[in-house]
């Protein structure tokens, strides 16, 4: 009867000391960990391609292939997104009708602030890119937002990215579980496979970087923000981190959303946080 | 000389077809049910934030064709925007988990 009664209870201490040891790991599990997440993604890029520097991951295709490399550093001496870059220059230096310039929108007057963005502004309780504050500084001083898609913005975010050329990315995520729902938003939406090629963004830039899609070599996903905005020679034109989304989307036959869609903004955030650390390289060229 | 099977069978096959109802050509009535229904799928679709933009240019096809008075044609690109709109829902559907056997962890 007494060993009866050890053996029941050696089981249920056995059986309690299993359960407290498994079910922290089911709650972390499901528990928002960005710090995780980017730890995790820059050592899948890192161990994938062993030979290539970090710091190169930001310079999309070119890290992955070296007869392209070649060709762009020599480009580069002449690079295509000059012109959208003196632009972008003098636009961000022109008062605003009221006298005020885009500055006074920013902190350290917009130099060299490019990798803080996208932020969490916790007023809002959602994502700010820099291209949607470029558009708010302009509407607060009277003037008419830009496409998020076309020329004047991707020339004064050239400007911007410019600015901050050669700087870490450093993305925060304050604990707020907003910014933390956000953050898992962006993953969730990159990870998602959408329209009839039922391709997610994971499926070109985390399972096939540097294999061939047609003709162009794919880039990896790691960094591939820090670059932005970006010259396509398949645009014949700049680029912003919007058009990239959209035409991504369509690509894939996917009815893209609306520029800076919530969906949008939370998939910059969790891409450029997964990026911090790695320089800001923008204004890019790309095939 | 008497025929042979197979020729008396052709016979009769093509005899059949003679005999057979021709298929009706779609009306209006029924390219209105066809589009409606493809309609009702392409806006659940887009409300999941999955629409497919060959759904779109399929619903556009049938209305173009629908308004040249072509109603079979009309019929069969509602037929086909409602098939791939239906398939956008359940992309939709299954990734709300299965997104997370892609993640990098």
């Amino acid at each position: 009867m007494k060993a009866r009664a050890s053996i029941l209870l050696g089981s249920l201490s056995a059986a309690l000391v299993a359960f407290a040891l498994t079910s922290p790991r089911v709650v972390a599990a499901d528990k928002v960990d960005p710090v995780a997440d980017a730890r995790a993604f820059q050592n899948f890029f890192f161990q994938k391609f062993p030979t290539v520097k970090h710091e190169d991951f930001v310079n999309g295709p070119y890290s992955m292939n070296e007869d392209m490399k070649r060709q762009w550093q020599e480009k580069e001496e002449f690079p295509p997104y000059e012109f959208a870059l003196d632009a972008g220059k003098e636009m961000f230096a022109t008062p605003f009708k009221n006298g005020k310039t885009y500055a006074d929108c920013f902190p350290n007057g917009g130099i060299g602030i490019r990798q803080n963005y996208p932020y969490f502004d916790d007023k809002e309780g959602k994502v700010v890119t820099l291209e949607l504050a470029l558009n708010r500084c302009r509407e607060a001083n009277g003037e008419a937002p830009y496409s998020y898609v076309k020329d004047e913005m991707a020339s004064l975010t050239a400007y911007m990215a410019f600015t901050s050329r050669g700087k870490p990315m450093d993305i925060k995520i304050p604990d707020d579980p907003r910014a933390l729902a956000a953050f898992e938003n962006g993953k969730r939406y990159f990870y998602t496979r959408r329209g009839q090629m039922n391709f997610s963004c994971a499926s070109c830039h985390v399972q096939s970087p540097g294999e061939r899609i047609r003709a162009e070599i794919l880039a990896p996903a790691l960094g591939i923000l820090n670059a932005m905005p970006i010259y396509r020679s398949e645009w014949s034109g700049m680029g912003t981190t919007s058009r990239r989304f959209v035409t991504c989307n369509s690509q894939t036959r996917a009815v893209p959303l609306e520029p800076q869609a919530d969906e949008y903004r939370d998939v910059e955030y969790f891409l450029s946080y997964v990026a911090n650390g790695l320089p800001i390289s923008g204004p890019g060229a790309r095939p | 000389m008497k025929p042979s099977l197979p020729l008396a069978m052709v016979l009769a096959f093509l005899l059949a077809l003679g005999l057979a109802p021709a298929a009706r050509a779609a009306n209006e009535a029924d390219y209105k049910t066809a589009y409606s229904a493809a309609e009702a799928a392409s806006k659940e679709a887009a409300s999941l934030r999955h629409q497919w933009t060959v759904t779109v240019s399929a619903l556009a096809a049938a209305k173009k064709a629908a308004d040249g008075g072509d109603f079979d044609r009309a019929v069969a690109a509602a037929k086909e925007a409602e098939a791939l709109a239906k398939a956008s829902i359940f992309q939709a559907t299954t990734e709300k988990e299965a997104w997370k056997a892609m993640e990098i962890r």
